[in-house]
């Protein structure tokens, strides 16, 4: 018995580890081939280890297109993903506090209505918001971008109120004799105790938001305002691929969210698991 | 009436109650402010918005002309490029769905066996979800399975010969179903959360009782994870049938409109040729299909999905 056990844990890890490597292998061959010369990445395409490991292909790379380079790029991404992160954060717990704790009249047509529009499809709403947005002049400008999740998102407000549903209410009602307005309840008593939850959702929006080249596509149209993940596309345009520095750079844009969710994963996937069990 | 007691000064009752649901209608309303200005600014405004430019041709240059029902009689009369876009998203869907549901759910069961591992395993396997909707990872796709690519030489290593993958017009649609099945990540997770709720002595239980573990998955594992298989289903067509990133980043839809897929193909009428009116009579085309389809999951659900707390 104990050997058919071992045999069986050999075997799984065996699985687990091919599947992994399989699963990783684009991954690991953008490592390797970052580092290779750029005449070396097609013609060893097969090898995952550079022969001659060198560093030319981000010093080339960052010098980026035109008069940008990618620190512009990391810059805007930064900003547009921090403001992106503030807003959705901040307004997840407000309406989430809204919607959880404040019995006030008509919420439950209002929730009703948001959970609604998760079911949306996106592109019937991108053609007017475009144009909404061409009207007021802010095509051309990062503000449409940035602005995502600062009127709250549906699937990470629902992801709060779920987790303030564990907060028990007698908790609201001690605030209230105790003289403690609702704003004060708000931030002083319930905020610090949706702390994790508002962390996932921070992590959540960061990762989606530094990934995002769809709302640059659409809105950005000056190289000088490209997040990375946008900035990313001009190699295609480029008459003659530059391998070794679009992949260099590809790699780098990487870095950040893949940091994070090695700082986070936990509470990343928890959020996850989180909202399949109650969705 | 109920907190009759706390209050200081019971005078008046019912006059103080409106005065304080009134004061609490007020701070709920600031509270949601952000999400009644997204209801209205940003769903409800361009709903009827998009809807009413359906009926129109609108190229932003000229205003928006009323056309009746042009742009639908078009769409299904004139236009062969909507129906061989929509063959080719039906097909995506129909083959990566439920590949990916399956993939996941295999990969989640396998995970349930005991070991130190577990976790890292899950981190390995949730990365590509995690990065594979971005320009970074199209990129590498796109070299890891050119005609001169790492596949391709594995291939001829073998003594075989290359394959186009995504030049092939045979092909490329299953190349990008790949990419999108390799990004099962998300959805394993789910799976892996709901087979926590797959009580251990039962099967135990089952084991002693002499039955194959493939039975007890049929029998016991697989019920219980109904409920996230049907989380992850309808999750999964919607997202199917709305399809841009691989087709957009990867094939460019080619070769010969082979993975021009829906999603691809509203975008391209919208912000490539202008044409407004009729890229919103095809979103509103789309809309209706993956409402109906979600109504049919919806409907079907009663029959297959099993809730716990049902008893």
């Amino acid at each position: 018995m104990k050997l058919k056990r071992r045999i069986t844990t050999i075997i799984f890890h065996i699985v687990m580890i091919t599947l992994g490597f399989l699963m990783l292998y684009p991954l690991l061959w953008l490592i390797g081939s970052a580092f290779k010369p750029t005449h070396e990445i097609m013609s060893t395409a097969s090898e995952l280890i550079p022969r001659s490991p060198t560093l030319e292909n981000f010093i080339n790379g960052w010098k980026g297109f035109g008069r940008y380079t990618y620190a512009t790029f990391f810059k805007n991404s930064f900003l547009i993903v921090i403001v992106r992160v503030i807003g959705t954060t901040l307004t997840s717990a407000m309406i989430a506090f809204g919607f959880a704790r404040v019995r006030f009249t008509g919420s439950k047509y209002w929730f009703a209505a948001m959970i609604v529009t998760m079911c949306i499809p996106g592109f019937t709403l991108t053609i007017p918001i475009y144009l909404m947005y061409l009207k007021v002049g802010l095509v051309g400008t990062k503000i449409p971008v940035m602005l995502g999740g600062w009127f709250g998102s549906a699937y990470h407000v629902f992801l709060t109120m779920q987790f303030m549903r564990g907060i028990p209410r007698e908790m609201d009602e001690a605030a209230v004799i105790d003289g403690c307005g609702w704003v004060q309840l708000f931030t002083r008593i319930i905020t610090p105790l949706i702390k994790p939850i508002l962390a996932t959702v921070a992590i959540m929006t960061f990762m989606s938001g530094w990934g995002d080249y769809y709302s640059s596509l659409i809105y950005l149209n000056k190289t000088k305002d490209y997040p990375v993940a946008y900035a990313l596309t001009l190699y295609a345009s480029e008459n003659d691929i530059n391998y070794g520095p679009m992949l260099a750079m590809s790699l780098l844009s990487l870095i950040p969210i893949m940091t994070l969710f090695f700082l986070f994963q936990k509470q990343l996937i928890d959020g996850i698991s989180f909202s399949g069990i109650k969705g | 009436m109920k907190n009759k007691n706390t209050l200081p000064v019971p005078v008046r009752p019912k006059h103080k109650r409106t005065k304080a649901q009134i004061r609490k209608d007020v701070t709920g309303y600031i509270f949601i402010l952000p999400i009644v200005i997204n209801l209205i600014v940003f769903h409800l405004y361009p709903l009827i918005s998009s809807f009413y430019l359906s009926f129109t041709e609108y190229n932003i240059i000229s205003p928006a002309k009323f056309i009746g029902w042009d742009n639908y009689k078009k769409m299904f009369l004139e236009d062969p490029i909507i129906w061989a876009s929509l063959k080719v998203t039906f097909k995506y869907a129909i083959i990566s769905v439920p590949l990916s549901l399956a993939v996941s759910l295999l990969v989640a069961v396998i995970m349930t066996y005991p070991s130190r591992m577990t976790n890292f395993y899950r981190v390995i396997f949730y990365i590509p979800s995690l990065i594979g909707g971005g320009v970074a990872c199209a990129t590498v796709w796109k070299m890891v399975w050119k005609i001169d690519g790492p596949v391709n030489m594995a291939l001829q290593s073998m003594g075989l010969e290359p394959i186009r993958w995504m030049t092939d017009t045979k092909l490329a649609l299953y190349n990008i179903i790949l990419l999108g099945v390799w990004q099962f990540g998300g959805q394993m997770i789910i799976f892996l959360a709901a087979l926590k709720n797959v009580p251990k002595e039962l099967l135990e239980a089952a084991k002693v009782d002499g039955a194959t573990p493939i039975k007890s998955f049929f029998k016991i594992t697989l019920p219980i994870v109904t409920s996230a298989i049907f989380f992850n289903l309808i999750n999964g067509i919607i997202s199917a049938l709305q399809q841009f990133n691989a087709a957009f980043l990867v094939t460019q839809g080619g070769p010969l409109n082979s993975t021009r897929l829906y999603g691809l193909y509203q975008y391209t009428q919208a912000f490539e040729y202008q044409h407004f009116g009729y890229a919103s009579a095809m979103a509103w085309f789309l809309t209706v299909i993956i409402v109906a389809m979600t109504a049919v999951v919806f409907k079907s659900s009663s029959t297959w999905v099993y809730y716990q707390d049902e008893g």
